[in-house]
């Protein structure tokens, strides 16, 4: 499904992303782990579009992501769910309308949308706070309205920045938990940025390691190191 | 849920009132003042066109003037083929017309005979640049006692057309300038305010007019406000003073037609038509000055 091969991006004469090269299967779980400004972020902006490639080539679902017209990319990031560390809700919106939002850029009618709200936030657990302001909801809760609106329109991959990296350790499993179960159950590639030692040793999953720029480890069932 | 963009705008503006209303207030003040100039220089027009089709010379004859005087200078006038019409009116119909005029004053008409109003001809030229040409034979005459050129009247006219034209155009388009720059800067601390939305609906898959729709709107809609409001003030005054303006211009018929009956189709549709094309205009001053500030601030 992704497949990065001598990616690199530069910030000036900073080496953000050297020549790195990877593969993703379909529904596969990754970690992405490294210390801060190992380039972490800056690989999820990449795979997002947010960033320009500078060199090499990053195909997702057979989509040359460098060559793809600016005209183009709403449509591309359409695709693709996205949370953060710092959720990203927008603020003046309720819960209803934040998870609702990818569905509105895709014209969904509204009877639709509902019914797909009303099932993310019930895989999310939080039903009972459709008409919440995000400022009226906990750390956990708030996570889980951004995961609420990056599944809301069945995305094939999800990009997870940091998710866990603002909440408790209790949280942060739980918020593990419930991508787990997404990725599962529905079957999406959910590349996951995380700081936290204790999640990625405990899932058994795989995990790709940078150090300045550079993946230095890409192992199955890794371990944070 | 909400995906209207025009309720989202108007969220906006409630969210920052102070903005808004500064915006509103600078749009009014623009629309107001250059309403004023458009009615006045419109005014000005059909005045100018009352004038200009009214006679544009008349000739005062003295008291003694024969009778073969007046036709003589009728019939070289008339050979000329440069006149529409020419009117002779007698003492008699002087005071006849003095007396309509003056109906109200009793006290003008007392002393009044028509012994000491002068009889007079009335010459229509059939274009203003041929009063050149009648103005040697009138004054070659026998019998006149004194010409009033209309050409002056209308000429004065024009200067003032002119100048309010000039002043009012210079004024309008300092205040648009304005009000572009005031709007641009609210605008454009409202992208600044609202950056981290801006950034998460361009992540999310928001496309570049989703986002900047409602801004412009935003914009148009202070407008529109801005408009109507300069809309409600100018006519309100308007018919707070239309006896004033009835007694002023009521002579002539376009305007006595318009502010006779204000219930009146003409008048409805006036106002109606005033206000569609200052909220035009509203509409467009504030959707550009919008424009300008999205394409300044909001880079993707």
């Amino acid at each position: 499904m992704i497949s990065a091969q001598g990616l690199t991006k530069r910030f000036g004469s900073v080496l953000a992303i050297d020549n790195v090269s990877f593969n993703i299967a379909s529904g596969e779980f990754v970690f992405l782990i490294g210390k801060s400004g190992s380039g972490k972020t800056t690989l999820i902006r990449l795979l997002l579009r947010d960033l320009a490639i500078d060199s090499g080539t990053l195909i997702i679902d057979e989509t040359d992501v460098s060559k793809i017209p600016f005209s183009k990319l709403p449509l591309y990031r359409r695709g693709i769910g996205v949370v953060f560390q710092d959720f990203k809700l927008l603020v003046d919106r309720n819960v209803r309308e934040n998870v609702a939002l990818p569905l509105q850029l895709r014209n969904i009618k509204p009877a639709e949308a509902e019914n797909a709200v009303k099932a993310a936030l019930e895989t999310v657990g939080l039903t009972d706070k459709l008409e919440l302001f995000p400022a009226q909801l906990s750390g956990g809760e708030t996570q889980r309205v951004a995961i609420a609106r990056a599944i809301v329109a069945q995305p094939k991959l999800i990009l997870a920045d940091e998710p866990t990296g603002n909440l408790d350790p209790a949280t942060a499993k739980s918020i593990l938990k419930l991508l787990r179960q997404i990725h599962e159950e529905l079957q999406t590639t959910v590349i996951m940025a995380t700081h936290n030692a204790g999640l990625v040793d405990h899932s058994s999953l795989r995990v790709i390691t940078l150090e300045s720029g550079k993946l230095v480890k890409d192992t199955q069932k890794g371990k944070y190191e | 849920m909400n995906n209207n963009p025009i309720t989202t705008a108007l969220a906006r503006m409630r969210r920052s009132p102070y903005q808004a209303m500064a915006a509103i207030i600078t749009m009014f003040l623009t629309f107001l003042l250059g309403g004023i100039f458009f009615l006045a220089s419109t005014a000005s027009v059909i005045i100018i066109q009352y004038f200009e089709s009214k006679p544009q010379i008349t000739v005062f004859f003295k008291d003694d003037v024969a009778d073969r005087d007046v036709e003589g200078l009728k019939s070289a006038l008339v050979g000329t083929g440069k006149t529409t019409s020419i009117t002779y009116v007698s003492k008699d119909e002087a005071l006849k017309i003095y007396r309509e005029q003056n109906k109200k004053d009793p006290l003008l008409l007392e002393m009044v005979t028509a012994d000491i109003l002068p009889a007079s001809l009335e010459v229509s030229a059939s274009d203003p640049k041929y009063l050149g040409e009648l103005e040697p034979i009138i004054g070659r005459a026998t019998g006149v006692e004194e010409v009033v050129y209309q050409k002056d009247v209308v000429d004065t006219l024009l200067r003032w057309t002119s100048a309010i034209r000039w002043a009012g155009g210079v004024l309008g388009g300092l205040l648009a300038l304005d009000s572009l720059l005031i709007l641009v800067t609210i605008i454009g601390m409202k992208i600044a305010l609202r950056r981290e939305e801006v950034e998460v609906l361009k992540l999310v898959g928001a496309s570049p007019w989703y986002i900047r729709f409602p801004f412009v709107l935003e914009g148009a809609l202070y407008g529109v406000i801005g408009a109507t409001l300069s809309w409600v003030t100018i006519t309100g005054v308007t018919l707070y003073i239309r006896e004033f303006i009835l007694g002023f211009l009521g002579m002539i018929p376009s305007i006595h037609a318009l502010f006779t009956d204000i219930t009146s189709s003409v008048f409805i549709l006036s106002a109606l038509g005033f206000w569609a094309a200052l909220v035009a205009v509203g509409f467009l001053l504030g959707s550009f000055g919008s424009s300008l500030a999205v394409g300044r601030y909001l880079k993707f």
